[in-house]
């Protein structure tokens, strides 16, 4: 809220007419970039700042002579051709880090693929049956909680090559959120769709795709969420220990070759490709159950 | 013989070693085109009832006949309107319909003649003025005539209404009371409908069928309307027939089975 200033009245004797004076035409436009300053300010502008204020306090903490990792500058000054160009390609083990990214990408996809249809599928029957529910639910709620690589040396032993198992090792660390949320958005069906859904007599499949998967959209897409990001931790761990030229393998490679900031680049590849897969499932998710909750 | 034949239906329904009858002894026979209003105090099992005649639930004993034919599970021929329209939110209207048309009809008609059909009863219902909005976009009045024509799309043998209007205002609850007198006018269906409404009853209904309080709760008193049609209600206002019927049924909930809260 402002507040207007009233001027001090002049005095009435000077102006001899009324004088017509346009009004200036502009002030739509003045609020339109009125508006994008205030997204700037609340939106941009506070993790801009946040990034500075961390990226100062790691160059002083690290920029001095001998100290054990890497200040920003080195990493800039050292692997900018990380950076800059993500997608060149020097010879088959020598490519950028967007081609390592889309090569991690594709094993992820595999995986989480796999994982997302035989996951709703399963979480789909499960969910159908208490009894079904109550056995299997703590069989998943324990498995679960085994860390991606724990499944590695399993899957080499069973797979005897390393790509596939790699692929494993996402599928089944991705899997059970799924399982679990969509048999729970499974039980989560009303049961006034249910009953409409038994007046038309539909059949198994028509109930799922008409009733179960738009029903429990919210649930399964929260499910896959989760999914998606334990499989992309699971795929930089894997590789770390299959090999190949993904982005895993590439952070192994260059800790043994002791190029830190690599690394580091390495790892900001990795962030930032997992908050885009997140966001993308998220998104998705919003679109498919756009309307499922009134 | 009557068009839908309720006998000596019994529902039990067993938790651990408790068994408790809900509904006792029910014999009812209902007659092709009739209006039958089911009336009770909440708790009495007219919802079982319903869900008796929908299939939803098995009876425990007796039967239930429909045109010669027992009624075991739900079908299409026994359309339900549910009390809390059950539309799924993330269909159109049409889409709604549509899935009702289209499971029922799917191999009857063909697509032109599905939609003119999907379009006629939005039409009967003045709701196809909405055919693209989501049930989450109209009003609850609205979402429950989408409601009924979903359920007469499928062009059923009886149509079951379970307290439809029960959650809406007195001014919607009157226009569709309206709604439902016209399409009973025009197409001769036979209805049955929940209500706890006696105005309700009394204005629609051939019959009312007056159900005793639970557990064992049974039918106590059936009585006939006759009131000739078309039924206006601010005519009926004064109508000596109407009001016999309506101080009827009132004695017969107030006074002879009045509700008592901590029945068991």
């Amino acid at each position: 809220m402002s507040v207007t200033a009233l001027k001090p009245k002049a005095a009435p004797v000077a102006k001899p007419s009324a004088q017509v004076l346009p009004l200036p035409v502009t002030p739509r436009r003045s609020n339109r970039a009125a508006a994008a300053g205030r997204v700037f300010a609340e939106r941009i502008a506070p993790p801009l700042v946040v990034l500075t204020v961390l990226l100062a306090i790691w160059q002083l903490a690290f920029s001095g002579v001998g100290s054990s990792l890497p200040a920003p500058s080195d990493v800039w000054t050292q692997s900018r051709e990380l950076i800059t160009s993500p997608f060149y390609v020097y010879g088959t083990q020598d490519i950028g880090l967007g081609w390592r990214v889309l090569t991690s990408l594709e094993r992820v996809a595999y995986g989480f693929g796999l994982a997302a249809v035989v996951g709703v599928l399963v979480g789909a029957v499960i969910g159908q049956s208490v009894l079904m529910m109550r056995g299997f639910d703590p069989i998943f709620q324990v498995l679960r909680t085994v860390p991606p690589l724990a499944w590695l040396p399993i899957s080499l032993a069973a797979f005897m090559d390393s790509r596939p198992s790699a692929i494993f090792v996402i599928f089944i660390t991705a899997i059970w959120p799924i399982i679990i949320n969509t048999a729970a958005g499974v039980r989560a069906i009303p049961q006034d769709y249910r009953n409409v859904a038994a007046v038309l007599r539909l059949n198994q499949v028509e109930f799922f795709w008409k009733i179960m998967v738009p029903s429990a959209a919210p649930y399964i897409f929260s499910g896959l969420r989760i999914g998606v990001g334990l499989s992309w931790l699971a795929i930089v761990a894997a590789e770390m220990l299959t090999g190949g030229v993904g982005i895993g393998f590439f952070i192994w490679d260059a800790w043994n070759s002791s190029r830190l900031t690599d690394i580091i680049v390495a790892l900001l590849y990795i962030g930032v490709t997992g908050f885009v897969l997140d966001r993308l499932v998220g998104w998705i998710g919003r679109v498919v159950s756009r309307g499922t909750s009134e | 013989m009557g068009y839908l034949k309720i006998d000596r239906v019994v529902k039990t329904y067993a938790s651990g070693p408790k068994v408790t009858e809900v509904l006792s002894d029910i014999r009812l026979t209902i007659d092709k085109g009739e209006f039958v209003s089911i009336i009770g105090h909440s708790g009495c099992g007219k919802s079982t009832l319903l869900n008796l005649i929908a299939g939803l639930t098995q009876v425990t004993t007796g039967a239930i006949m429909l045109d010669g034919r027992e009624v075991n599970a739900p079908g299409p021929d026994r359309a339900v309107v549910f009390q809390n329209h059950s539309l799924l939110p993330w269909l159109t209207v049409y889409d709604n319909v549509r899935l009702a048309v289209s499971k029922v009809f799917g191999s009857k008609k063909t697509k032109a003649e599905r939609h003119d059909w999907i379009m006629q009863n939005l039409d009967l219902v003045q709701m196809s003025h909405a055919a693209d909005k989501r049930p989450g976009e109209i009003s609850g009045g609205m979402r429950q005539r989408v409601g009924i024509a979903r359920a007469l799309a499928m062009e059923p043998k009886i149509l079951l209404l379970d307290e439809p209007f029960g959650a809406l205002d007195a001014l919607t609850r009157a226009h569709l009371q309206e709604a439902v007198m016209e399409i009973h006018a025009r197409l001769g269906n036979t209805m049955i409908m929940i209500t706890h409404d006696v105005d309700e009853a009394v204005l629609l209904a051939d019959r009312i069928v007056m159900m005793t309080n639970g557990p064992a709760a049974t039918i106590g008193e059936v009585l006939p309307v006759n009131i000739p049609r078309p039924r206006n209600r601010i005519a009926l206002a004064a109508n000596p027939d109407y009001l016999r019927a309506r101080e009827a049924v009132l004695r017969f909930l107030y006074e002879r089975h009045r509700f008592v809260e901590a029945a068991e």
